[in-house]
C-alpha cells in the first residue's frame, strides 16, 4: 500500500475558544485530485493553513508523504505548494524576480525550463517584468498558480483557485491543473463552484462548523446522496392527487396536468412508474433532472447547521 | 513517471534568497530609503559643522563639529537599520504575503539572518556616506577604527532585532512609528550625540547611565576620536549584552510567536 500523499489525523484548531477545525481526520492518495468543499467559515483554510505551516496544529497530526509536518517540517514544505485564497503579492518585484526569489525560498535553483513553460502555460509572458502593482486581478491569480508550482512540489494546495476569475482563466487554470496531475502531482483543492469540484475532483469531502460532515468518491457522493427531479405531465388534468402518492411529496401544479416528484438517486424509476399506473393516472410523458453537487452541499451543510 | 520529481535541495539559498530580497527591496526605493537619510545627516552637519558648531566647544582638543559627527553617523545607522526590518516585516504581515514566506522551508534562524543582515547592510551604507559627507565639514583621528566597525555593526544589528520586535508587536502603523518616535529618537536625542553627559547637572548625567544609546554612542565616540564619557570596555560590553538580549527577544518571536504563524 503506498504512503498517503497527505494524512491528517483528529486535526484541530481553536481560535478565540471556538474550534475552526473539529477533529477531522482524512488522507488523500498520491496521484489524486481531492476536493475540500464547505460554506464560508467551515473551516477549510484553516485546515490548509495548518497544511501549508502558516498556522500551527492546535491538536491531531498532519504527515505529507509519510513525513511529519512538525518534526519534518522543512521537508515537507518542500513537497507542498500553496496558492492562497487571498491575493498575496509583494507590490516592489516584477513576476520574473517574485518567482526566482520563491524558487529560492524552497532552496531550488533556477530551473529555466520549468520557470518558462508556467510562464507560458499560465499566458505571462506579456506581464513578466512588470512589478506586481500594475497587473490585473486576474494576473495576479496566474502568478499566484506559478508561484505555488515553482518548486515543482509533490502535493499543490488550491484554496479557492478560481474565486473572481474569468472564465478564461478558470478553463486555462483546470486544464493546466489535470496535465500537472497526469503528470503525478496531488492535488487538493477548495472551491466555491460546485460543478468544477464535481468535474475535476475524484473524492470529496465537505466540511461544515470545522467538522468533516462527508467523504465519498464523487461519483458516490452523487448517486448515494444525490436526488432526482421527476416531472410527470399527464394527458388530461386531474383534479387531486391520489392519496398514496401525497405522502412521497409530490405536488400537483394549478392546472392539474404537471406531477413533480422527488426521488432518491438509487430508487429505480420503474417503481415510480408502476406507482403511477397503478394509481390510474393518465401518463403523457415523463422528464427526469438529476440533483449535482450543490444541492447535495446545500442539503448536507443545512443539516449540518441544525446539528451544531 | 512524475516529472515533479522533488528538486535538489540546497540549504543555504533559502537564506541567500531571502537576503537579496531585501537588499533589492531598500535598493529599489533608494531615494526613501538611502538619499532621505543622507540629506537629513548633511543638514545636521551643515547645522552643527558648518554654523552654530564654529561658536560651540564641548570637548576640549576638538572642534564641535568633530564631536557631533560620531553621533550623526550612528544616527543614520541606528534608524536605518531599524526602519529598514520594521517597515518591510510589517508590511509583509500587514498586507499578507508573509505567509509567502511562511509556507516555505525557510528557518527562523534563516529568517532572522536574512533579515538581520539586509538592515545591517543598509544602516552601515547610510553610515558610510555620512561619514564621506562629514569629510567636508571636519576629519575626525579615527583612534580606534576596528573598535568604530565593532561598535557600528553592533548598533546595526540591535537595533535590526529591535525592528523585528517592532514589526511583530505592532498591529498597525501608528504602533510601528511609536517605537521610532517614543522610544529611538527620544533615547537617541538623550544618549549623547548633541552634548557629553559629563556637562549636564549630576542628576541628568545619572539619568543619562539608563539610556541604552548612551553606552553605544559614547563608545562610537571613543573608538573615532579617542575620548569618551565611559572606558571603551563598559560601553562595548553593556551594548553586546543588549544586542544578546533584543537578539534572543527576536528569535523567540520569530519562533513562537503567534502574530507570526498564527
Amino acid at each position: 500500500m503506498s504512503i498517503p500523499a497527505l494524512a491528517i489525523k483528529n486535526l484541530s484548531k481553536e481560535y478565540d475558544g471556538s474550534l475552526a477545525v473539529n477533529d477531522i481526520s482524512f488522507t488523500i492518495e498520491p496521484g489524486e485530485i481531492f476536493g475540500l468543499l464547505g460554506p464560508n467559515g467551515a473551516g477549510k483554510s484553516t485546515a490548509i493553513n495548518m497544511i501549508g505551516g502558516v498556522s500551527r496544529i492546535g491538536s491531531g497530526t498532519i504527515e505529507v508523504f509519510g513525513f511529519d509536518n512538525q518534526s519534518d517540517s522543512r521537508t515537507t514544505r518542500r513537497m507542498v505548494g500553496v496558492m492562497h485564497q487571498e491575493i498575496v503579492i509583494d507590490n516592489f518585484f516584477t513576476i520574473d524576480q517574485a518567482l526566482r526569489f520563491h524558487a529560492g525560498y524552497y532552496g531550488v535553483r533556477d530551473d529555466s525550463a520549468w520557470r518558462q513553460r508556467l510562464i507560458d502555460r499560465l499566458g505571462l509572458k506579456p506581464h513578466l517584468h512588470k512589478v506586481m502593482i500594475k497587473l490585473s486581478g486576474g494576473m495576479k491569480r496566474r502568478f499566484m498558480i506559478a508561484k505555488a508550482l515553482i518548486h515543482k512540489p509533490q502535493l499543490l494546495i488550491l484554496d479557492e483557485p478560481t474565486a473572481g476569475v474569468d472564465v478564461e482563466l478558470r478553463h486555462t487554470l483546470w486544464d493546466f491543473v489535470r496535465e500537472i496531475n497526469q503528470q503525478g502531482t496531488t492535488i487538493l483543492l477548495t472551491t466555491h463552484y460546485l460543478e468544477e469540484a464535481e468535474q475535476m475532483c475524484d473524492r470529496i469531502a465537505i466540511m461544515n462548523h470545522g467538522k468533516l460532515i462527508a467523504l465519498e468518491a464523487t461519483a458516490t457522493l452523487l448517486k448515494e446522496l444525490g436526488t432526482r427531479s421527476i416531472l410527470v405531465h399527464l394527458q388530461t388534468p386531474i383534479k387531486q392527487l391520489p392519496e398514496d402518492l401525497c405522502c412521497q411529496d409530490a405536488v400537483l401544479d394549478d392546472a392539474g396536468t404537471t406531477l413533480q416528484l422527488t426521488m432518491s438517486a438509487n430508487q429505480p424509476t420503474g417503481d415510480l412508474l408502476r406507482h403511477l399506473c397503478d394509481a390510474g393516472l393518465p401518463i403523457a410523458d415523463i422528464e427526469t433532472r438529476k440533483a449535482g453537487l450543490e444541492e447535495i452541499f446545500l442539503q448536507m451543510t443545512k443539516a449540518g447547521k441544525v446539528e451544531t | 513517471m512524475n516529472q515533479h520529481q522533488e528538486p535538489p535541495f540546497t540549504s543555504w539559498l533559502p537564506f541567500y534568497t531571502l537576503l537579496q530580497k531585501e537588499v533589492r527591496r531598500f535598493l529599489r526605493v533608494a531615494s526613501q530609503t538611502l538619499v532621505t537619510p543622507v540629506i537629513t545627516a548633511s543638514l545636521y552637519l551643515f547645522i552643527f559643522g558648518a554654523t552654530l558648531g564654529e561658536r560651540i566647544s564641548v570637548l576640549e582638543g576638538f572642534s564641535y563639529a568633530q564631536f557631533v559627527i560620531p553621533g550623526l553617523i550612528l544616527m543614520g545607522v541606528i534608524n536605518n537599520s531599524f526602519a529598514n526590518v520594521a517597515s518591510s516585516l510589517f508590511m509583509s504581515r500587514y498586507l499578507g504575503n508573509i505567509v509567502d514566506l511562511l509556507v516555505t522551508p525557510v528557518t527562523p534562524s534563516q529568517f532572522i539572518m536574512a533579515y538581520t543582515l539586509a538592515a545591517m547592510l543598509r544602516g552601515l551604507a547610510v553610515g558610510m556616506v555620512v561619514w564621506l559627507i562629514s569629510c567636508l565639514f571636519a576629519t575626525l583621528p579615527w583612534a580606534h577604527p576596528l573598535a568604530a566597525l565593532g561598535m557600528a555593526c553592533l548598533a546595526s544589528f540591535l537595533f535590526a532585532q529591535f525592528g523585528i520586535i517592532a514589526a511583530i508587536h505592532a498591529d498597525n502603523f501608528d504602533a510601528l512609528s511609536m517605537y521610532t518616535n517614543f522610544i529611538i529618537l527620544p533615547l537617541i536625542y538623550l544618549g549623547g550625540v548633541f552634548y557629553p553627559i559629563s556637562i549636564l547637572p549630576p542628576l541628568w548625567a545619572k539619568l543619562s547611565h539608563l539610556n541604552p544609546l548612551f553606552y553605544l554612542i559614547d563608545g562610537f565616540r571613543y573608538a573615532l576620536l579617542g575620548v569618551g564619557d565611559l572606558p571603551f570596555i563598559v560601553s562595548f560590553t553593556v551594548v553586546t549584552v543588549m544586542a544578546l538580549i533584543l537578539f534572543l527577544w527576536a528569535a523567540t518571536l520569530i519562533t513562537r510567536s503567534h502574530r507570526l504563524r498564527t
